[in-house]
C-alpha cells in the first residue's frame, strides 16, 4: 500500500486545501505538513526498496498485464525522495517569496497536483497510466505558469502549452499504435513481447513518436525552444519547481524506455541519442553564454545539463547510466538552489538583468555564497556533487569507448564554468553602473535556500557512501529481465 | 470502413496541422482541438473495427471472444476525451486572457516577448 501513498497523499492534500480555500495560513500549514509527510513516505519507500528489493502493487487487484501496475525500484525511489525533499524545501521558499495574490489563487493546490503527477509518473508501470500522470502534471503546470497573468507570462505560456500538448498528442498516438500491434499496455508485458524481435514499421515508428514526445517534455535538441521562452517568465518559486521536476520526469521516462524497449536496435538508437546529446549540451551552453539575464542563463543551462543525462543514457553501461542517475539528482538539487538564490537576488534588487546588478557580495556575502556553491556544482568543481556526476559520466564514456561525445562533454563543462563565472562577476562582484537601494529579503526564503545548499554540500561529501546506491539503481534499470520478472511474478498462479 | 476512418483521421490531422501553422491564436486552439479528435479516432481504430459487436459481456454468461469488441480502446478514448476537454477549456481561457492583455490575436506578438 505504501506504493500508492506518494500519489494518494498529494491528492488528499488537494481536497484538504480546497476545504480551506479562503484561509491562507491554514493552506500554508497544510502544505508544509503534507510535504513533510511525502518526504517521510518517500524515504521509507527508499529504505525498504534498498533493503528488500523492488516493490510491486496492482491497482484494484487486477493481475499484472491487465490491471494498472505500480512499480518502485531503486531508481524510482531515489527520484521520489529527491522530489519530495525539494518539495519540502521549496514550499517554505514559496511561502516566503511568492506574492499573496498568487498564493490565494490556489498556488498550493496546484503544487500538490504537480507532485501527484510527478510521483505517479515515477511509479507507474503502465503506458496509458503514464500518459494520465503526465497530463495531471502538465495541466497543473499550465495553470502554475500562467498564474498571475502578466503579459510576459501569457506570451511564454502560449508556447509552453502548445508544445507540451503536441508532445502529449504524440505520446497518445504512439500508445495507440503500440496497443494495436501488441495488445498490451503493461510495460513489463510489452518489454517481454517485443524483446529480441524486429520491431517492424508500426512499432518502430511508435517508438520514434515516444522519443519525440519525451524529447519535448525533457527539452532536448531540437525540441527545447519552448523552455527558455516560458520558464523565465514565471515567478522564481514556480521556476524552481519546474526546473526541479518537469524536464527531469521526461529524462526519467527516456531512461526507463531505453532500458526496457530498445533491444536489437540499440546501435541505431545509440547514434541518435549521442548526436542529440551533443547538440543539446553544446547549443544550450552557447546560448547561456550569450545571455545577460540570470533566469535566461539558468534556463539555457537546464537544457545543456539535460544533454549530459541523455549522454549517460547513450553510454548505457552501469557506470554511464549510474552517472546519469547521479547527475539527474545532483542537477535537480543544484539547479533548484541556483534558481532560488537568483530569485533572492531579484527580490533584493528588483532585477534579473546582469547589467543592472552588482556589489551583492559586498552587501550580502552569505547570499553570494549561496549562489556560488550551486554554481560551482553546475560547473563541476570538486567537492560539489556536480564534479562527481561529471566524473562518473566521463569515466563511463571513456570506459565504453565513446570518445567523441565524452570530449564534447568535457569542453561543454568549461563553457558552463564560463557562464557561471559571468553571473558571479556581473551580479556579485562588479561595481554596478548606478547604486540601487536594496529591498529586504524574505527570511524564510533565505533560510530555505541555505538549507538546500547545505543538503547539496552534504550530498557531495557523502558521495563516497552513496555512489554504490546509484550504481545499484543503474544495474536494476539496465536489467530488463529483472523488471519483467518482478512485475509479472505476482500473476503466476 | 477502415479505409474511410483512415481518410477521416488523415483529414483531421491535416486540418489540425494547417490550423496550428496559422498566425491567429484562435486557429491555434482550434488546431489543438482537431488534433485531439484525430488522436481519439486513431485510438479507436487501433482496437480493431468490428461492427455489431458490443464491448461488454452479457450478465448471464460466457461469450465467445470473437463476439465482443475490445473494450479497452473505448476506455482509453473516454479518458483522453476528458483530458482533451479540460485542456481545451484551459486553452480557451488562456487565449481570452491573451487577447485582453495584448489586444490582438496575432501570434507575431509572441515574438520578442521573451523576458530579457
Amino acid at each position: 500500500m505504501i506504493l500508492f501513498l506518494p500519489v494518494f497523499l498529494p491528492l488528499l492534500t488537494i481536497v484538504l486545501l480546497l476545504l480551506v480555500r479562503k484561509k491562507l495560513h491554514a493552506q500554508q500549514w497544510i502544505s508544509v505538513l503534507a510535504s513533510l509527510a511525502q518526504l517521510v513516505v518517500a524515504v521509507q519507500l527508499l529504505v525498504s526498496v534498498y533493503t528488500s528489493g523492488p516493490m510491486v502493487a496492482q491497482a484494484g487487484s487486477w493481475q499484472a498485464p491487465f490491471g494498472i501496475t505500480f512499480y518502485a525500484d531503486l531508481f524510482s525511489a531515489i527520484m521520489l525522495v529527491t522530489v519530495a525533499l525539494l518539495g519540502f524545501i521549496l514550499v517554505f521558499y514559496a511561502i516566503g517569496l511568492l506574492d499573496n495574490e498568487r498564493k490565494r489563487n490556489s498556488f498550493f493546490v496546484l503544487l500538490q497536483g504537480l507532485f501527484a503527477g510527478v510521483n505517479g509518473s515515477f511509479l507507474t508501470g503502465d503506458l496509458f497510466n503514464l500518459y494520465v500522470w503526465f497530463e495531471v502534471m502538465v495541466i497543473a503546470s499550465f495553470v502554475l505558469i500562467t498564474l498571475g497573468g502578466t503579459k510576459d507570462q501569457l506570451k511564454g505560456s502560449v508556447k509552453y502549452v502548445v508544445m507540451n500538448l503536441l508532445g502529449s498528442t504524440f505520446f497518445v498516438i504512439a500508445i495507440g499504435l503500440i496497443y494495436g500491434q501488441t495488445g498490451t499496455l503493461n510495460m513489463a508485458d510489452l518489454a517481454q513481447k517485443i524483446a529480441n524481435q524486429d520491431p517492424g514499421a508500426v512499432t518502430g515508428s511508435a517508438f520514434m513518436l515516444f522519443f519525440v514526445a519525451f524529447g519535448i517534455k525533457a527539452a532536448v535538441f531540437p525540441f527545447y525552444f519552448w523552455l527558455p521562452a516560458s520558464y523565465p517568465s514565471a515567478p522564481s518559486p514556480v521556476f524552481a519547481f519546474f526546473a526541479a521536476t518537469l524536464t527531469k520526469v521526461g529524462v526519467y521516462v527516456i531512461i526507463r524506455f531505453y532500458a526496457l524497449f530498445i533491444g536489437s536496435e540499440i546501435e541505431f538508437w545509440q547514434q541518435i541519442v549521442f548526436v542529440i546529446a551533443a547538440f543539446t549540451m553544446v547549443s544550450g551552453v552557447l546560448m547561456a553564454a550569450s545571455s545577460f539575464d540570470i533566469r535566461k542563463i539558468l534556463s539555457f543551462h537546464i537544457i545543456s545539463q539535460i544533454g549530459y543525462m541523455v549522454m549517460g543514457v547513450g553510454i548505457f553501461t552501469i557506470t554511464g547510466l549510474g552517472g546519469a542517475i547521479y547527475f539527474l539528482v545532483h542537477n535537480m538539487l543544484s539547479k533548484t538552489a541556483a534558481i532560488m538564490s537568483g530569485g533572492l537576488v531579484n527580490q533584493m534588487k528588483g532585477s534579473y538583468n546582469l547589467k543592472n546588478l552588482g556589489y551583492i557580495y559586498k552587501e550580502k556575502p552569505l547570499l553570494a555564497f549561496l549562489f556560488l556553491i550551486p554554481a560551482l556544482s553546475l560547473a563541476g568543481i570538486p567537492p560539489t556533487p556536480g564534479f562527481y556526476g561529471k566524473l562518473f559520466l566521463i569515466y563511463g564514456g571513456f570506459e565504453a569507448g565513446n570518445i567523441v561525445i565524452t570530449i564534447i562533454a568535457i569542453l561543454v563543462s568549461v563553457l558552463t564554468l564560463f557562464s557561471m563565472v559571468k553571473i558571479w562577476n556581473e551580479a556579485f562582484w562588479k561595481k554596478p553602473a548606478e547604486e540601487t537601494d536594496s529591498k529586504p529579503v524574505s527570511n524564510m526564503a533565505y533560510s530555505a535556500t541555505a538549507a538546500l545548499v547545505v543538503v547539496l554540500l552534504l550530498f557531495g561529501f557523502a558521495t563516497f557512501l552513496l555512489a554504490d546506491v546509484f550504481f545499484e539503481a543503474s544495474a536494476q534499470v539496465m536489467d530488463k529481465e529483472f523488471y519483467i520478472n518482478n512485475v509479472l511474478k505476482i500473476t503466476a498462479p | 470502413m477502415l479505409l474511410v476512418l483512415a481518410i477521416v483521421i488523415g483529414l483531421l490531422f491535416s486540418i489540425a496541422v494547417y490550423l496550428l501553422l496559422r498566425r491567429s491564436i484562435v486557429k491555434l486552439v482550434l488546431g489543438i482541438i482537431f488534433l485531439s479528435y484525430g488522436t481519439n479516432l486513431l485510438l479507436f481504430v487501433t482496437g480493431g473495427l468490428q461492427s455489431g459487436k458490443p464491448a461488454f459481456v452479457p450478465a448471464d454468461g460466457i461469450v465467445q471472444i470473437s463476439e465482443v469488441s475490445d473494450p479497452l480502446p473505448q476506455a482509453l478514448i473516454l479518458t483522453a476525451l476528458v483530458i482533451g476537454f479540460g485542456v481545451a477549456a484551459f486553452a480557451l481561457v488562456l487565449i481570452y486572457r491573451f487577447y485582453k492583455e495584448t489586444g490582438t490575436v496575432d501570434m507575431d506578438e509572441l515574438a520578442g516577448g521573451d523576458p530579457s
